[in-house]
């Protein structure tokens, strides 16, 4: 049995929330957000084609990069920064133990 | 004033499959929906996407799956009224519901099944600095005539598909164009991507990229857009600033209808036949929620199935009704078209 991950995300409000992520299922941040029913909407399910996921990367981990269809999107989101990623396109992998991610602004 | 048997708010592919299930009962259906075209967020946000989960359809795109519940639904002859929101709900006297639009279109119905998905779809707006205070003073999200801009100058800001259609059209009539994007790359369709390309190289338009629209200038109208292109500021005079940045969907006036919701759902009673809190008024889909909800277009399916047995005994209190299968009955369209099963027959061999 895989070991859980820790991911650390901080909420619009600022307030820190310490979520333990299953490795086995094939999880994505956005879908973890709403297991712990976290202010995350998931409008498009997942498919990079809403950016109600947004979220700022806040520690160093080096993750895979934005997907052509991540960035697309990312180009028409709002409150765009340098490290903004979409939930739904991170999955969960021993790589990212212990990230550190704060939620965009809701639109 | 629309009347009908069974009013559906939300013409997504729940909304739409409840007219199937009503018309075997013979009821007819009406449905209001905030997009100019029947299929809720399958036709809105993913028509090109494939959906795996349809019984039967190993894979099916989206847009593909409303055209056949369409075609499917076509001989209840279901009627529409599109690119309207719902925004009131009011029973009458008589134990009817009057649904009024944005538009002020009048709907009277013993049923109401709100169908709504995740809500009306409503343009994203960009957060621009004094935005909403242009609203409808030179700034719209939706171009609904575009005569209007005949002669003006017209600032675009977007990377789809509508922002480069619109930048396309509006250069034949508009006295400038100027289309801004974050970025260089476009997400739009290939073809439309190299028109504009073209525009730009013949100077009939201005394209400012990578630029974003960061303020807007004017007195009662507005009179210019503030860019940031590439670090520097300038401004852009404009008579019209049109944000196009697709449209995601909000809850919106439905909330207010007195029934009981919860986390943006609304609430069901799923252990009988999906009505609301308010006798008559019904919620399937992805609008609803309850004990185990999932939010999967086959499960709308199974509640639009259930809420039409319900509905017929709302309408009908004295009449008995059977279940029967399209297999053996066959399918009677109100248009007098009849589907059926070829009848089986004897023949003797010599």
């Amino acid at each position: 049995m895989l070991k859980d991950i820790t991911i650390h995300l901080i909420d619009r409000e600022g307030i820190s929330h310490t979520l333990s992520a299953p490795l086995d299922i094939q999880l994505n941040l956005m879908e973890i957000c709403k297991a712990y029913e976290l202010p995350v909407e998931g409008t498009c399910g997942g498919m990079a084609m809403c950016a109600s996921c947004q979220c700022y990367i806040e520690s160093s981990h080096s993750i895979l990069e934005r997907s052509a269809d991540e960035e697309a999107m990312l180009s028409e989101a709002f409150h765009v920064q340098d490290n903004s990623r979409l939930g739904c396109q991170i999955q969960m992998s021993n790589a990212i133990d212990g990230l550190i991610v704060r939620l965009a602004p809701s639109e | 004033m629309i009347k009908t048997d069974i009013l559906i708010i939300g013409a997504g592919p729940t909304g739409l499959f409840a007219v199937f299930e009503a018309g075997l009962l013979k009821l007819k259906c009406h449905l209001i929906d905030s997009l100019p075209m029947p299929g809720g967020q399958c036709s809105e946000i993913y028509p090109k996407k494939p959906i795996y989960d349809i019984p039967s359809h190993p894979e099916i795109l989206a847009g593909d799956l409303v055209k056949n519940l369409e075609k499917q639904i076509a001989p209840f002859q279901p009627t529409y009224t599109l690119g309207e929101s719902a925004i009131s709900l009011v029973k009458t006297d008589n134990d009817n519901f009057l649904v009024t639009t944005n538009k002020g279109t009048q709907h009277l119905a013993p049923v109401v099944v709100i169908a709504g998905g995740l809500g009306t779809f409503e343009p994203r707006k960009p957060p621009v600095k004094g935005l909403e205070n242009f609203e409808g003073k030179g700034v719209n999200y939706i171009i609904k005539d575009p005569e209007v801009y005949l002669n003006k100058k017209v600032v675009i800001a977007g990377g789809g598909d509508s922002a480069l259609d619109w930048t396309i059209f509006l250069e034949n009539i508009a006295a400038s164009v100027t289309l801004i994007h974050r970025r260089n790359e476009f997400r739009g369709a290939l073809d439309s991507v190299e028109k504009v390309q073209q525009l730009k190289n013949k100077g009939r338009i201005q394209l400012l990229t990578p630029a974003e629209v960061i303020a807007l200038e004017g007195n009662d109208f507005l009179d210019s857009v503030i860019v940031n292109h590439l670090g520097d500021s300038k401004s852009i005079e404009c008579d019209s600033f049109i944000p196009l940045f697709g449209l995601t969907p909000k809850l919106g006036p439905i909330a207010n209808w007195g029934l009981e919701i919860k986390k943006n759902a609304i609430v069901v009673d799923n252990s009988l036949d999906y009505q609301t809190n308010i006798p008559g008024v019904y919620a399937i889909g992805d609008v609803n929620t309850y004990p185990g909800k999932l939010k999967l277009i086959l499960c709308g399916f199974h509640e639009a199935t259930l809420m039409c047995q319900s509905a017929f005994k709302r309408i009908y209190p004295d009449r008995k009704n059977v279940l029967k299968y399209t297999t053996v009955s066959g399918v009677a369209g109100f248009d007098g078209s009849l589907k059926e099963a070829s009848k089986s027959f004897i023949k003797v061999i010599k």
